[in-house]
């Protein structure tokens, strides 16, 4: 690594701001290219995948509908064509924005998406706030307390957040602060009340705080501060683990430098070095690992949307998929694949505006 | 990397031997951590293997010569860690829990490393269009949500998947999907580094065929990292079972018995304040996943001489982050 940065051809030594810009543009043009083939092979796993079952119809319908009036149904949806047609057929729906109506409740994809999407975009926020303000500050202290006692068990707690399942947490968490002490709500988003203010609102975000805080209404916003805490805790856990590693592998790293050295010699406080000289500069990796982590995030959303029955995508992708609802499904997966690609996306180009070594 | 080469005399098999001869290497903290994963594993492992002997009662009884089992007891008496609500023994299913979870790893990890090995060596060493091809579909795989993929997959298998070793297999196949791409990226960087190395060109030289050069000059030399791999996806694999199960997508309840399955029948008791039926699978969850990571992450480390613990000649918790540090700090965060 350090020999490419030692010697860079000569010619382009002169016109360094401008070649540099070129090179960028150029990675982040691939780089942007490559989302389509990345959703692209997912949607068409899903959809081949799906389909080695069996049509949705028979899938969703089987067992309760005599089997006449199924194949009419399944002549009907088109489903008994060539696969591959329906193929064809599926990716030019989609091209054109049309991704169908779910099976077993009628709604329109797109709608179902959106409504759900924001649910889950609600929960995803706060448990990212959770794990920042868990795993930043103890990653800092165990890099301060590196190879010491403490150091030791925030390693292990660390290990301890990655290894239990997020419905287990949440498990633990509902037995102790809802059925223990009765602090916080067994499951849900809001209360019933709140749900119905919040549905009659102009122009809702689908974010339940936000908007709570918009219209003013601060009963309702606490009530959904109390239903949210345990969710984000039990997800937030998940990727704070993952947090409080890197920041103490980075921090552990930059307070070696010799700048930090010198700070200390100047009689910087120690609390001082760690949180501000050795803690920014390892930021840069921090935040291009803390976008990969968006696909743990979203597997994780899944289960603790069904563990708090957090009406979201994950809990709906539960429901669908235990109704065997194709349609839904593959709508809701080809969400996430775009999510996924286009976080991925933009924690490269992060990466490479702040590493120049990265680019093609 | 010449290391046995060194080596002036043939090592004890003990010492040869992957875990024996890491805990002879390390001190200190890391091998309190080594032993404590060992222990975990052990446990593990001789709980899956001694299952008919260790469980009272078989997984899915509900009752014995004395009547039925009552529903949702409390821990104690006859049954040790209570009953659920559909009157099954929790520390029976915890138990028999530990032979399905052992199972599905091994076939899992079985089949990915077949898969993930074979296709690594090939698309590393041919290179081409079905190299190009490989790679983005593995990465597309990677990129997404683990859980998402092992569901998807299990549905498309599952259908009529109802014994024993169907439910195992089936499960094994959806894990394998996951994990085949993370082995295939290993093996064939692995490979492609191999290709210029002298000794293959000399091979090509001398006029072995493609499948002879792969299959005995590059395999043997690609599949080093491999049970390094195998530890730290163990405790994966096992998490992603728990989250099928969870979810309804993993084996039937009637052929085996399943953690993840277990905690999502406890849900519920959660609310009445019944925490056995959920706590306890939970913890065997728990407890297994960290005695995996533990030894894989210990293995990890020693490897890496970086990151290996100092012995306590110079002066313990001295503030100096080895020169390699950074590299090292590269290495760990990748290892995510």
């Amino acid at each position: 690594m350090a020999t490419m940065i030692d010697a860079p051809p000569p010619t382009v030594a002169p016109p360094k701001s401008k070649s540099a810009g070129g090179g960028l543009g150029k990675y982040i043009l691939i780089r942007f290219l490559l989302i389509f083939p990345t959703i692209f092979i997912l949607v068409t796993l899903v959809f081949f995948l799906m389909r080695i079952t069996g049509d949705p119809i028979t899938a969703a319908q089987g067992g309760r509908l005599p089997q006449e009036q199924i194949d009419a149904l399944v002549h009907q949806a088109g489903y008994d064509r060539n696969l591959f047609i329906q193929y064809i057929e599926y990716l030019g729906n989609i091209a054109t924005g049309n991704f169908g109506r779910t099976i077993s409740d009628g709604r329109s994809v797109a709608e179902m998406l959106v409504k759900f999407g924001a649910a889950t975009l609600e929960l995803s926020i706060n448990a990212v706030v959770v794990a920042l303000l868990v795993g930043i500050p103890l990653g800092m202290f165990a890099a301060h307390k590196r190879d010491k006692v403490s150091d030791a068990f925030l390693r292990m707690f660390a290990i301890l957040c990655y290894a239990t399942p997020v419905f287990f947490a949440g498990l633990l968490l509902k037995l102790t602060f809802s059925v223990g002490l009765g602090w916080f709500p067994v499951a849900g988003r809001a209360s019933t009340t709140t749900e119905l203010a919040m549905s009659r609102l102009a122009a809702p975000t689908g974010i339940y705080w936000l908007d709570a805080l918009r219209s003013g209404d601060l009963a309702a916003f606490s009530d959904i501060v109390h239903h949210a805490v345990l969710p984000a805790v039990a997800l937030g856990l998940l990727t704070a683990g993952v947090f409080l590693r890197l920041v103490r592998t980075n921090v552990i790293g930059t307070l070696g430098k010799d700048y930090v050295e010198a700070g200390r010699s100047r009689g910087v406080s120690e609390y001082r070095l760690v949180t501000k000289h050795a803690y920014k500069p390892a930021l840069i990796p921090i935040i291009t690992v803390m976008g990969l982590q968006i696909a743990l995030l979203l597997g994780g959303a899944v289960l603790t949307e069904t563990t708090f029955e957090w009406k979201g995508l994950g809990y709906q992708l539960a429901q669908y998929l235990t109704a065997r609802d194709f349609v839904a499904v593959q709508g809701i997966v080809m969400l996430l694949a775009v999510i996924v690609a286009i976080t991925n996306f933009a924690v490269d180009i992060a990466a490479a505006l702040i590493d120049p070594r990265v680019r093609y | 990397m010449s290391a046995t080469a060194i080596e002036p005399r043939k090592k004890s098999l003990l010492d040869r031997l992957p875990v024996s001869s890491h805990i002879r290497q390390s001190v200190g903290l890391q091998r309190t951590m080594l032993l404590i994963g060992v222990v975990l594993c052990g446990v593990f492992v001789l709980a899956a293997v001694f299952a008919p002997l260790l469980a009272p009662y078989g997984y899915s009884q509900i009752s014995d010569d004395a009547g039925s089992f009552p529903a949702q007891a409390e821990p104690g008496g006859k049954h040790l860690l209570g009953t659920t609500v559909g009157g099954y023994d929790v520390l029976s299913r915890v138990v028999w829990g530990s032979q399905t979870a052992l199972a599905v790893i091994v076939a899992a990890v079985v089949m990915s490393i077949f898969l993930g090995v074979f296709l690594g060596l090939v698309s590393g060493y041919f290179g081409g269009w079905l190299d190009r091809v490989l790679v983005v579909i593995a990465d597309a795989i990677y990129a997404f949500p683990t859980l998402l993929v092992a569901i998807v997959m299990s549905i498309a298998i599952n259908k009529g998947q109802s014994g024993f070793w169907g439910g195992i297999l089936a499960c094994g196949f959806a894990i394998t999907a996951v994990f085949v791409p993370q082995y295939f990226r290993v093996i064939r960087a692995e490979t492609i580094r191999l290709k210029a190395e002298p000794f293959v060109e000399s091979a090509q030289v001398v006029g072995a065929s493609s499948a002879r050069i792969i299959s005995r000059h590059i395999f043997s030399n690609a599949t080093r990292t491999l049970p390094l791999i195998f530890t730290l996806n163990a405790s994966e694999a096992i998490l992603t079972l728990a989250g099928l199960g969870f979810l309804g997508f993993g084996i039937e309840p009637s052929s085996a018995a399943e953690w993840g399955f277990d905690l999502n029948k406890a849900m519920s008791d959660a609310s009445s304040g019944i925490w056995w039926t959920g706590v306890f699978p939970g913890l065997a969850i728990v407890l297994t996943v960290v005695g995996l990571t533990l030894v894989g992450e210990s293995i990890n480390d020693l490897n890496d001489p970086r990151l290996r613990g100092r012995k306590a000649a110079g002066g313990k918790g001295s503030p100096d982050p080895a020169p390699g540090a950074q590299a090292a700090i590269e290495v760990e965060v990748r290892g995510f």
